[in-house]
C-alpha cells in the first residue's frame, strides 16, 4: 500500500476550511517588551551573583541591578534615553553617541547603552550640556545623509527620523554633503544605498554573528568609512544569502527589499493575464503590525478580501503546498531510512538556507530534501494543475507570491524554477510591499469584511500553518510520518519539544519501532553548527529543519520593520494559536492535496512529483566574484 | 649642549652602548634590575612602581603602579600580557624611536619586570609601520635576549602597525594585534581586565617601561624625589619646527618650556620672533608666550588646558600663520579617525571644511562658533581620545591667536 | 615569493592576519585582489573581513601600485617646512598628482603622516627609506636614482 493510501485511503472529505476570528493579546508597547527582556536577562543573570545598585537618574531613585547599564536603570523610571546604535538583540556598540548623558564626577559625557550603573551615581539626561551633543550628533549625522525623507522607503519608519522629529531639529547648522557613492541595485532581492548608511554596525553584527555569511564589513575608515561588500562588490556578486536580516538591522532606509510592486499593478491592469496568488503563513502573523496592529492581529479572511480587492483573480496560499511538501518531503524522508539514503536529511524550504548551504558547505548539499519548497511547488502547480483543472491558458497566468522573505525573490528567478514551462513564480512580495500595495489601494483593511480562499489551492491544514514558525517544518512532518507509519491516531499532536527560539532544539519521537533522531537550527549561524557537525561525522540526526532566519519564516526579512526578538516570539505565538483553531491539523488530510494526488499526480515521489517538485541543488563558492583560473 | 639641567633616566645608556650587542648593555648593569625584580615577590615590584608615583608617558598620565596592581590581583586568569605602546604616531614626536633603536634591552628589561610584576609571560611590543628600524632592532634584541636565557620564561613579540594613528589607543591597539580593524572599544572593562584576547592587559608607552629598571634599580624614593613631586622622573622631550636645536633632550619634570624652548633649544631660528608652540604632538594645544614659563610636568600642563602628552615640542615663529598651520593639522585628524564614533568621524571631517574655508576667506562669525561648539561636544562625547583631542589646536588657537583668525573672516 | 608561501608562514600566529598583510606588502608593495581570499582561507576569517582590515591601515593597498613608492609627509613640522613645495615638485617631475602611479607604473605617489624624522623636515619616503631636509631643487636628482 502507498502511502498515499495510507493517508488519504479512509478519511473524510472535509469541503470547507474554517478561517477564524482569534483573540489576541493585548497589544503591547514594542520598544518597552524588547528593553525589558534583555533587562530582565540581564537581571535575572546577576541576582545571584550580584546585589542591586541605588542611583539618581533626573533627580529620580533607582534600584537597578549591579552591571545594568544606564540606558537601562532609566527605563526602571520611565526615562527613554535615545538611542541609535543600539539595538536589543545585539551586543552594544557605543558608536552613535546619541545616548550620551551627564554622570557627576565625570569629566566626559558617558554612553548610556555602555556606561554600568554603581551605587551612588547620579545621572542628568536633559542638562544643556546633554542637549547640545545630542543635537549636534543628530545634525552631523543629518549632514552627511540624504535629505530626501519623503522618496525614502523608510519614511515615517526611521529611527534616525523619528531622532530629528524628537529632537525638534528643524535646521541643520552644518553644510550638506551627499556622499556621491553608487548605489547597489544588482540583487533581485535586496539593495542598498550607501550614502544612507549611518555606520552603525547593526547589519554587520547580524550577518556575521546570527547569519555567519559576514557579507558586510567597514571598509576604509573615517568620514570614508562605508559599510560594503568586499571591494564594494555588489550583493548579488557575493556569497550574500539575500535573508534580508541585514534590512531589519538597519535603524535608517540605507539597505531595503527590491520593490516590486509595480510589476503587480501592472500584471492586474492588463485584461489578458489571469493574476493568481499564493500567501506564505508567516504574512499573516506580522501583517497587521504595518496597520498598528499587533502581531497576528489581522484577521486572514480580511487579507483575502484586501487582496480581491486589489483586483486578484484568484487567491490561493502556499499553505496548500506546505502540506504538499509534508507529503513529499516526508515520503522521501521514509524513502531514505528505508533505502539507506543519504541521512541526515535536511529540509529545502528556506531559500536563504539553500544559498549559504550552496556557498558554504558545497560537500553537503547531498543531504537537503529534493523537494522545491511550498512557494515554488505551488508555483509549479498554478501553472500546470490548476490551469488544466480550471481550463485557463497556463500562458496567461501571472503567478504572484506573498511572502515574510527576501530570498524567495531570489529563489523565484532561479533557472531551475521553470518546471511548468513557464518562469513557476513570477514575482515576489514581500509582507511590507503587500501592505504598501493594500495602503496605496486605499483599502480599510481592519475593518473590510473577511472572504475565503480560493479553492482548491488555498485549502490548508494547521500543520501548514506553523511552517512559519521554527520547528514548525518538523512538527508538522512528525504528525503525519508517525500516523503514516504507526498507523495510529496522535494523542496529543503538539510536539512541543520543538517549538520555541531555542538556537538549535534537538528530540527523540519514537515512531513504530524506530527513534526518529530530529534537530531543528534557526539562522545559518545555528545551521553552521548542526553543518559542522556533519561534517565532522558527529551527527546522528535522521531529520533536520533548518530555517534561515531567527524564528522561522515568521522573522523573516521581508516582514514588517521593525522585527525584532520579541516580536518574533509573539508573531510565533499567533501562528500556534492559528494551529490550534484550524479544525484539521495534519497535512495528510487535507482533501485538496488528496485530490491533487488522486487527479493529477498521481503518488508521492512520482513521476509527475518528480517533474515539478523535486529540484536539485548548485554548488557554489565562498568567493563568487573571483574568477575562475 | 650646556644645558645643566638636563639629566638622563630613559636615555642613561643611549649613545653609550651598542644597541646591537646584549653583552655590552649586561657589561653596563643591564638587565641586573630583572634580576633583582626576580627576586622580589611580584607584588612588592607592584608596590615599587606604585610608590615611585611615575605616571604614564603616554597620553593620559595615568599612575602606573596603580594600573599594574588591578591586573597583578587577578589570580583566577590563564593568561595575561603585557604590552607596549610603540605606536608613536604624534607628529613632532621621536622619543621612543630613540629609546627602540637605541637601547632596546633597557625596554625589553622594563617589560620584563612588568611581566613578572603582574604575573605575565607573554609580552608584546606594537610598533609603528614608519619604524622599520625601530622594528628591527628590537626584534634582534629579543632573539638575542632569549637566546642568553635572560628572559626566563617570558615570551616578547613585535608586532608591526600599519600606518593608524588611532592605534595608539590602547584599546585600538589590541584589536590590532589580535587583527582587526584599529577601532577602540569602549570602557569598561578595561584592558587590565579583559584586554588582548579578553584577558587582563597592561598596557604601557615605551619610555614608561624603559623608566622601571632604574626604578628597581635606585628604589622608588630616588625617583619620586626627581622633578615635580605630583608628576616625578624625568620627561623626554623631542623639538621640531623653527627652533635652533632641533633634537631630544630629557630633563626633570620641573622644568618650563621656556627653558627647553630657548635655553636648550637655542631659540628661535634665524633670529626671528617666538609665535607659539605646540606640546604633545597633533593633538596637543597651541600657546603663546606668555605661557612658556608653566611647568612641563602633566598636571601644571592640564591647568592651562594642555596635555603633556608624548613630549613633543613645535616651535613656530612670528611668521607662521595658525590658521594654515591647523588646517593641516585637521587634515591629519580627518584623516585619521577611524570612523566609529560619530563625533570623531563626521567632526573632524567638519573641521577640516571648516578650516578650508576658513583658510580660504570664506568664512563668517556663525561658521567659527559652529565649529567652537563641535568642538565642545566632540571633547565631551567622542568615543576615545582621538576625537575627544582632535579640536585643541583648533580651540586654544581660536583663543590665543584669535587675531589670525579674525583676519581671514 | 608566491601570495601562498608568504601567508603560510603566518598561518599559525595569532592575530597572525595583519602580519600577513605586513609581509605581502614588503613583496608586492601592495595587496593584490587575489589575496584576499587566501588570507580569509589560511585565518578563517570572512573576506569582508580581510577587506575591512586591509583597507583600514593606510600602509596597505588592495589592489596595485607602481615598483616605486613615495610617500610625503605632511604632518605639521613637514608642512611648515615646506613640504607643499616638495610634493609640488614631485608631482611635476612625475607628472602625477598624489594618489596616482605614472603610467610606466614606475612610481606611485601617496602622502602619508608623520614618519618620525620631525627634526629634519621635510620628510619622504621611497620604498620605506626615509629622505629628509628635502627641497624642490633636490627632487630631480633624488628621483633620478630610481628610473
Amino acid at each position: 500500500m502507498s502511502i498515499f493510501e495510507m493517508l488519504f485511503g479512509k478519511k473524510e472529505k472535509t469541503n470547507e476550511i474554517n478561517v477564524q476570528v482569534h483573540e489576541k493579546p493585548v497589544k503591547e508597547e514594542v520598544a518597552t517588551t524588547q528593553e525589558t527582556s534583555r533587562f530582565e536577562k540581564k537581571a535575572k543573570r546577576s541576582e545571584h551573583k550580584m546585589g542591586m545598585v541605588t542611583l539618581t537618574i533626573d533627580g529620580r531613585k533607582v534600584k537597578a541591578p549591579e552591571g545594568a547599564t544606564i540606558l537601562e536603570a532609566a527605563k526602571i523610571v520611565g526615562i527613554n534615553i535615545p538611542t541609535l546604535c543600539y539595538h536589543p538583540d545585539q551586543s552594544i556598540k557605543a558608536a552613535c553617541r546619541v545616548c550620551v548623558v551627564e554622570v557627576e564626577g565625570a569629566r566626559l559625557l558617558q554612553a548610556a547603552c555602555s556606561q554600568p550603573v554603581f551605587d551612588g551615581m547620579v545621572v542628568k539626561t536633559t542638562t544643556p550640556a546633554v542637549r547640545e551633543a545630542r543635537r549636534v550628533v543628530l545634525e552631523l549625522i543629518l549632514a552627511h545623509h540624504p535629505q530626501d525623507c519623503l522618496n525614502c522607503i523608510r519614511n515615517q519608519n526611521c529611527e534616525l527620523q523619528r531622532l530629528a522629529e524628537e529632537y525638534n531639529i528643524r535646521s541643520n547648522r552644518f553644510e550638506i554633503v551627499n556622499k556621491g557613492l553608487p548605489i547597489d541595485d544588482f540583487s533581485p532581492a535586496i539593495h542598498r544605498d550607501p550614502n544612507k548608511c549611518i555606520v552603525c554596525g547593526r547589519c554587520i553584527e547580524v550577518c556575521e554573528q546570527v547569519q555567519t555569511a559576514t557579507v558586510y564589513s567597514k571598509n576604509q575608515r573615517g568620514y570614508k568609512t562605508v559599510v560594503a561588500p568586499v571591494m564594494n562588490k555588489s550583493l548579488n556578486e557575493v556569497a550574500c544569502i539575500a535573508c534580508g536580516q541585514c534590512i531589519h538591522a538597519c535603524p535608517v532606509g540605507a539597505i531595503f527589499e527590491k520593490d516590486d510592486t509595480e510589476n503587480v499593478w501592472s500584471a492586474i491592469a492588463d485584461p489578458n493575464k489571469h493574476v493568481v496568488c499564493q500567501m506564505a503563513p508567516a504574512v499573516r502573523a506580522g501583517l497587521g503590525e504595518e496597520f498598528g496592529m499587533a502581531p497576528g492581529e489581522l484577521d486572514m479572511g480580511k487579507i483575502v478580501a484586501a487582496l480581491r480587492q486589489i483586483g486578484f483573480d484568484k487567491v490561493f496560499h502556499t499553505n496548500f503546498s506546505a502540506d504538499l511538501t509534508i507529503m513529499e518531503e516526508g515520503n522521501e524522508l521514509l524513502q531514505r531510512l528505508q533505502n539507506g539514503g543519504t541521512l541526515p536529511m535536511i529540509t529545502s524550504c528556506s531559500p536563504g538556507w539553500i544559498k549559504f548551504i550552496e556557498h558554504f558547505y558545497p560537500d553537503l548539499l547531498d543531504h537537503l530534501s529534493t523537494c522545491k519548497s511550498p512557494q515554488q511547488m505551488f508555483g509549479a502547480l498554478v501553472k500546470t494543475y490548476y490551469p488544466e483543472k480550471a481550463g485557463i491558458e497556463p500562458a496567461s497566468i501571472y503567478s504572484v507570491s506573498f511572502m515574510p522573505c527576501t530570498a524567495k525573490k531570489y529563489e523565484c528567478q532561479r533557472p531551475e524554477m521553470a518546471d511548468s514551462g513557464y518562469q513557476d513564480v513570477d514575482v515576489v512580495i514581500t509582507s511590507r510591499e503587500l501592505a504598501r500595495m493594500i495602503k496605496e489601494a486605499g483599502i480599510d483593511v481592519a475593518n473590510i469584511e473577511p472572504e475565503e480562499f480560493d479553492a482548491p489551492m488555498g485549502l490548508y491544514t494547521g500543520a501548514a500553518v506553523i511552517f512559519g514558525a521554527t520547528g514548525g517544518v518538523m512538527e508538522a512532518a512528525l504528525r503525519t510520518v508517525y500516523e503514516v507509519v504507526t498507523g495510529e491516531t496522535l494523542q496529543d499532536i503538539n510536539f512541543t519539544m520543538v517549538r520555541g527560539m531555542e538556537g538549535i532544539k534537538e528530540a527523540t519521537v519514537k515512531v513504530g519501532d524506530l527513534d526518529v533522531k530530529v534537530a531543528i537550527a534557526h539562522t545559518t549561524g545555528n545551521a553552521r553548527k548542526l553543518l559542522d557537525k556533519i561534517r565532522a561525522g558527529e551527527a546522528d540526526y535522521h531529520f533536520i529543519e533548518v530555517m534561515a532566519c531567527p524564528g522561522g519564516c515568521i522573522g523573516g526579512g521581508g516582514q514588517p520593520i521593525p522585527t525584532t526578538n520579541a516580536i518574533r516570539e509573539a508573531r510565533i505565538a499567533a501562528i500556534y494559536e492559528e494551529d490550534a483553531s484550524l479544525p484539521i491539523r495534519k497535512s495528510h488530510e487535507n482533501p485538496a492535496i488528496k485530490e491533487l494526488y488522486d487527479t493529477f499526480l498521481e503518488k508521492p515521489l512520482g513521476h509527475k512529483s518528480h517533474h515539478l517538485l523535486h529540484t536539485h541543488y548548485t554548488a557554489r563558492s565562498k568567493y563568487p566574484y573571483e574568477k575562475k583560473d | 649642549m650646556g644645558f645643566n639641567k638636563e639629566k638622563r633616566i630613559v636615555l642613561r645608556h643611549y649613545g653609550l652602548v651598542n644597541p646591537t650587542s646584549t653583552e655590552d648593555y649586561v657589561n653596563k648593569g643591564g638587565y641586573d634590575a630583572l634580576k633583582k625584580a626576580k627576586a622580589m615577590q611580584p607584588m612588592d615590584v607592584v608596590e615599587e612602581v606604585k610608590k615611585s608615583n611615575i605616571r604614564g608617558r603616554g597620553g593620559a598620565g595615568f599612575p602606573t603602579g596603580l594600573k599594574w596592581s588591578f591586573t597583578a590581583k587577578i589570580t583566577d586568569a590563564d593568561q595575561k600580557y603585557v604590552v607596549c605602546n610603540a605606536d608613536e604616531g604624534e607628529p613632532g614626536t621621536y622619543k621612543d624611536r630613540l629609546v627602540m633603536e637605541g637601547v632596546p634591552h633597557q625596554l625589553i628589561e622594563g617589560m620584563a619586570i612588568a611581566g613578572h610584576a603582574i604575573g605575565a609571560t607573554k609580552g608584546y611590543i606594537y610598533c609603528r609601520g614608519e619604524y622599520p628600524n625601530s622594528q628591527k632592532a628590537l626584534r634582534q634584541a629579543i632573539a638575542d635576549a632569549k637566546a642568553k636565557g635572560i628572559l626566563g620564561d617570558f615570551d616578547l613579540e613585535v608586532r608591526s602597525g600599519a600606518f593608524a594613528y588611532v592605534c595608539g589607543e590602547e584599546t585600538a591597539l589590541i584589536e590590532s594585534i589580535e587583527g582587526h580593524r584599529g577601532e577602540p572599544r569602549y570602557k569598561p572593562p578595561y584592558p587590565g581586565v579583559a584586554g588582548l584576547w579578553g584577558k587582563p592587559t597592561i598596557v604601557n608607552n615605551v619610555e614608561t617601561y624603559a623608566n622601571i629598571p632604574a626604578i628597581i634599580e635606585n628604589g622608588a624614593d630616588w625617583f619620586a624625589g626627581i622633578g615635580a613631586g605630583n608628576y616625578p622622573g624625568t620627561k623626554v622631550f623631542t623639538l621640531s619646527g623653527d627652533v635652533v636645536n632641533k633634537t631630544f633632550v630629557e630633563v626633570p619634570t620641573d622644568v618650563t618650556l621656556r627653558e627647553i624652548i630657548f635655553d636648550f633649544g637655542g631659540g628661535i631660528v634665524d633670529g626671528k620672533r617666538f609665535k607659539a608652540v605646540q606640546v604633545g604632538g597633533n593633538s596637543g594645544g597651541i600657546i603663546p608666550e606668555e605661557l612658556l614659563d608653566t611647568p612641563i610636568d602633566f598636571d601644571a600642563m592640564s591647568n592651562i588646558g594642555m596635555t603633556l602628552g608624548t613630549g613633543a615640542v613645535f616651535v613656530m615663529d612670528e611668521t607662521r600663520d595658525m590658521v594654515d598651520v591647523v588646517k593641516c593639522m585637521m587634515k591629519f585628524f580627518e584623516h585619521e579617525s577611524c570612523g566609529k564614533c560619530t563625533p570623531c568621524r563626521e567632526g573632524t571631517f567638519r573641521l577640516f571644511k571648516g578650516m578650508c574655508k576658513i583658510a580660504n576667506g570664506e568664512a563668517n562669525a556663525n561658521d567659527l562658533a559652529t565649529m567652537e561648539t563641535l568642538a565642545r561636544v566632540m571633547n565631551k562625547t567622542a568615543l576615545c581620545g582621538l576625537g575627544q583631542a582632535a579640536p585643541t589646536p583648533f580651540q586654544t588657537t581660536v583663543r590665543y591667536f584669535a587675531a589670525d583668525y579674525q583676519k581671514r573672516l | 615569493m608566491t601570495l601562498d608561501a608568504i601567508i603560510s608562514q603566518y598561518r599559525d600566529v595569532e592575530g597572525g592576519l595583519i602580519e600577513a598583510l605586513h609581509a605581502i606588502d614588503n613583496e608586492y608593495r601592495c595587496i593584490p585582489e587575489s589575496a584576499l581570499s587566501k588570507l580569509a582561507e589560511a585565518f578563517d576569517v570572512p573576506v569582508a573581513k580581510v577587506y575591512g582590515v586591509a583597507t583600514f591601515y593606510a600602509k596597505f593597498k588592495v589592489g596595485e601600485r607602481g615598483s616605486n613608492l613615495i610617500r610625503v609627509c605632511e604632518s605639521a613640522p613637514c608642512h611648515n617646512a615646506g613640504a607643499a613645495l616638495v610634493l609640488a615638485a614631485i608631482e611635476s617631475n612625475l607628472g602625477i598628482k598624489a594618489g596616482e602611479t605614472t603610467a610606466d607604473g614606475r612610481f606611485t605617489l601617496e602622502l602619508t603622516e608623520c614618519v618620525g624624522c620631525c627634526n629634519e623636515s621635510p620628510t619622504i619616503t621611497i620604498n620605506e627609506v626615509p629622505y629628509t631636509k628635502l627641497t624642490p631643487e633636490k627632487v630631480p636628482e633624488l628621483l633620478s636614482k630610481f628610473r
